[in-house]
């Protein structure tokens, strides 16, 4: 359990880890008013740091647009990519950033209840996070009339999740809130029209929202000082793998594989996969690569392998992850994850034809079109990067085929 | 089932919609409550949960069937999830797992005969940082070595 329950404000950063009062956020909100957040934010660029990138700005215009009895503000805490931790960090260490992020949202969109929904694995810091949303309340930072301002009311419920992994796609998250299996929706229609119980919603992530407060007191053209142009400010980078100093990092974005590696002391490195299973894997003549929307997007999952590593052992778990987590919905997902999975048993046991393998690779292509949600249209780029970018390694050790 | 513990259970469940609604949105924190006390959630207690909540109990079942951290089956008192994700992996998940199973004499997906512990793996847990890790519960172990994975099993009851 070591350092993870206790709440040390020891990290460093541009953004997210820069300096922070509690309530200033929500307090600077009710005085710009509904369309001064909606500009700044639009100003600063923020887009989505689930790993989609969708503009925050859109998102919340739509729903503050949207005309009906009820809105909802639902933070998406349910980070299951292998290799992502960052909102662990964000909850346990910085959960004023979090909520109060969902109190501006819930003020400008017009919404009076924000629906944490924190996945099962998380269930330790259930107390913790109740305990911080009842200070809330004690201090009229959530509750009636917040900060004195007539008639905005809002409050914050958490529920738990169940050890899904597919609940992390918004519209799958929708249904477990709403008390059914975790299966996708299609979209459109999308949240923002008709989401949690029918109503607009407005779904988060964790880092999106533990962003707003600092846009909000700090102003969009100060968030966008960090990053490229088309990817302003910093990102949370959860590091693990082969590594003198695992952990979460903040750096701005733009930064380049080959400088992460250094800051993390990274040696002999063979290979980095970027964007957890769901991601892409690079190997060494990509390392000058830098981490944007424009170039390799991702949620913040960083694992990375030094020279001692099986890459098909790697994609062997990643696949198996796939198979498991699959929700069986839609055919592309429920059968292609199998069929690349036994690709891979193939292999291992050096009874493949090229052909064939070539084949598993068209499929993994049509899954990524014909898919139903994220999963199934994502789960292929392990498969196909691994074997293209490790070809020479997994074909030499596994021997010439047939 | 005993009649008496039919009747107990039927109260609790009672008890639970009472605190979390009726509604159909509250399925999953009802089904939450009784498989953190009671490890599984019996046929009995999906035919009550459904009736008053004016459900078919398949709906329940099908419910129960897709999370993995919902069982219909008996499990044991304690249940330890090992993380199977390739970052706990790479740092020795598989010494962790060959230690747990010769410890307790069972394989993964097994209950100990005096129901005390059972194993299961299950993917990325959110600590792979401080990894091999494990759940057993709900609470983490972290950095986990054959040692101290002895020790924390000799310490659950």
């Amino acid at each position: 359990m070591e350092s993870i329950t206790e709440r040390k404000k020891t990290r460093t950063g541009p953004v997210l880890f820069s300096s922070y009062t509690q309530g200033e956020g929500i307090r600077k909100a009710l005085q710009l008013g509904r369309g001064n957040i909606l500009f700044e934010l639009k100003s600063s660029g923020l887009r989505g740091r689930g790993g989609a990138g969708f503009p925050t700005s859109t998102k919340w215009m739509l729903t503050a647009a949207s005309i009906a009895e009820e809105k909802f503000i639902v933070c998406n805490a349910d980070e299951g990519e292998p290799g992502t931790f960052k909102d662990r960090v964000l909850l346990l260490e910085y959960p004023e950033l979090v909520f109060e992020g969902m109190v501006i949202a819930g003020f400008t969109i017009g919404a009076k209840l924000g629906l944490v929904y924190l996945r099962g694995e998380y269930e330790y810091m259930l107390k913790s996070l109740q305990d911080y949303i009842q200070m809330m309340r004690n201090e009229n930072l959530l509750g009636k009339n917040i900060l004195g301002k007539n008639d905005f009311n809002f409050d914050i419920e958490i529920r738990l999740g169940s050890g899904s992994y597919v609940c992390g796609e918004e519209t799958a998250l929708i249904e477990s809130l709403e008390g059914y299996r975790g299966e996708p929706r299609n979209r459109p229609p999308f949240p923002v029209d008709t989401g949690y119980m029918g109503n607009p919603t407005v779904v988060n992530n964790v880092e999106t929202l533990a962003s707003v407060p600092h846009i909000i007191t700090k102003g969009g053209e100060w968030f966008r000082v960090y990053g490229t142009s088309k990817s302003t400010g910093s990102k949370l980078f959860s590091v693990s793998g082969d590594c003198e100093k695992p952990g979460v990092y903040e750096l701005p974005w733009g930064t380049t594989i080959n400088e992460l590696l250094k800051i993390v002391e990274a040696k002999n490195t063979k290979a980095v996969q970027v964007g957890g299973a769901s991601g892409v894997c690079l190997s060494k003549s990509q390392f000058n690569r830098s981490f944007a929307y424009e170039d390799v997007a991702t949620g913040g999952s960083v694992i990375i392998f030094n020279e001692s590593r099986n890459m098909l052992k790697v994609l062997k778990n990643f696949m198996e992850f796939f198979v498991e987590e699959s929700c069986g919905q839609c055919t592309p997902c429920r059968i292609g994850n199998v069929k690349l999975l036994e690709g891979i048993e193939l292999i291992e046991k050096g009874k493949f034809t090229f052909s064939y393998i070539n084949k598993l690779k068209d499929l993994g292509r049509t899954m990524q079109v014909a898919s139903k949600c994220g999963l199934g249209q994502s789960s292929p780029n392990s498969f196909i990067s691994i074997l293209e970018n490790f070809k020479d390694e997994i074909f030499q050790t596994n021997g010439r085929g047939k | 089932m005993l009649v008496m513990e039919r009747n107990t259970l039927s109260e609790e469940i009672e008890e639970l919609i009472k605190i979390y609604g009726s509604e159909r949105s509250s399925l999953l924190q009802i089904l939450q409550a009784i498989q953190r006390k009671h490890k599984y959630i019996s046929d009995f207690a999906q035919q009550e949960v459904a009736q008053l909540m004016n459900i078919h109990p398949v709906e329940v079942y099908s419910v129960i069937s897709f999370y993995s951290f919902l069982h219909s089956e008996p499990q044991g008192r304690n249940i330890v999830r090992l993380c199977q994700t390739i970052s706990c992996d790479m740092k020795g998940k598989e010494d962790v797992k060959s230690t747990v199973e010769k410890e307790l004499g069972i394989k993964f997906g097994e209950t100990t005969k005096d129901k005390r512990i059972t194993l299961e793996f299950t993917n990325c847990l959110g600590m792979c940082d401080q990894g091999p890790a494990m759940i057993i519960n709900e609470r983490v172990y972290t950095r986990l070595n054959t040692e101290k994975v002895i020790q924390i099993l000799n310490e659950i009851k």
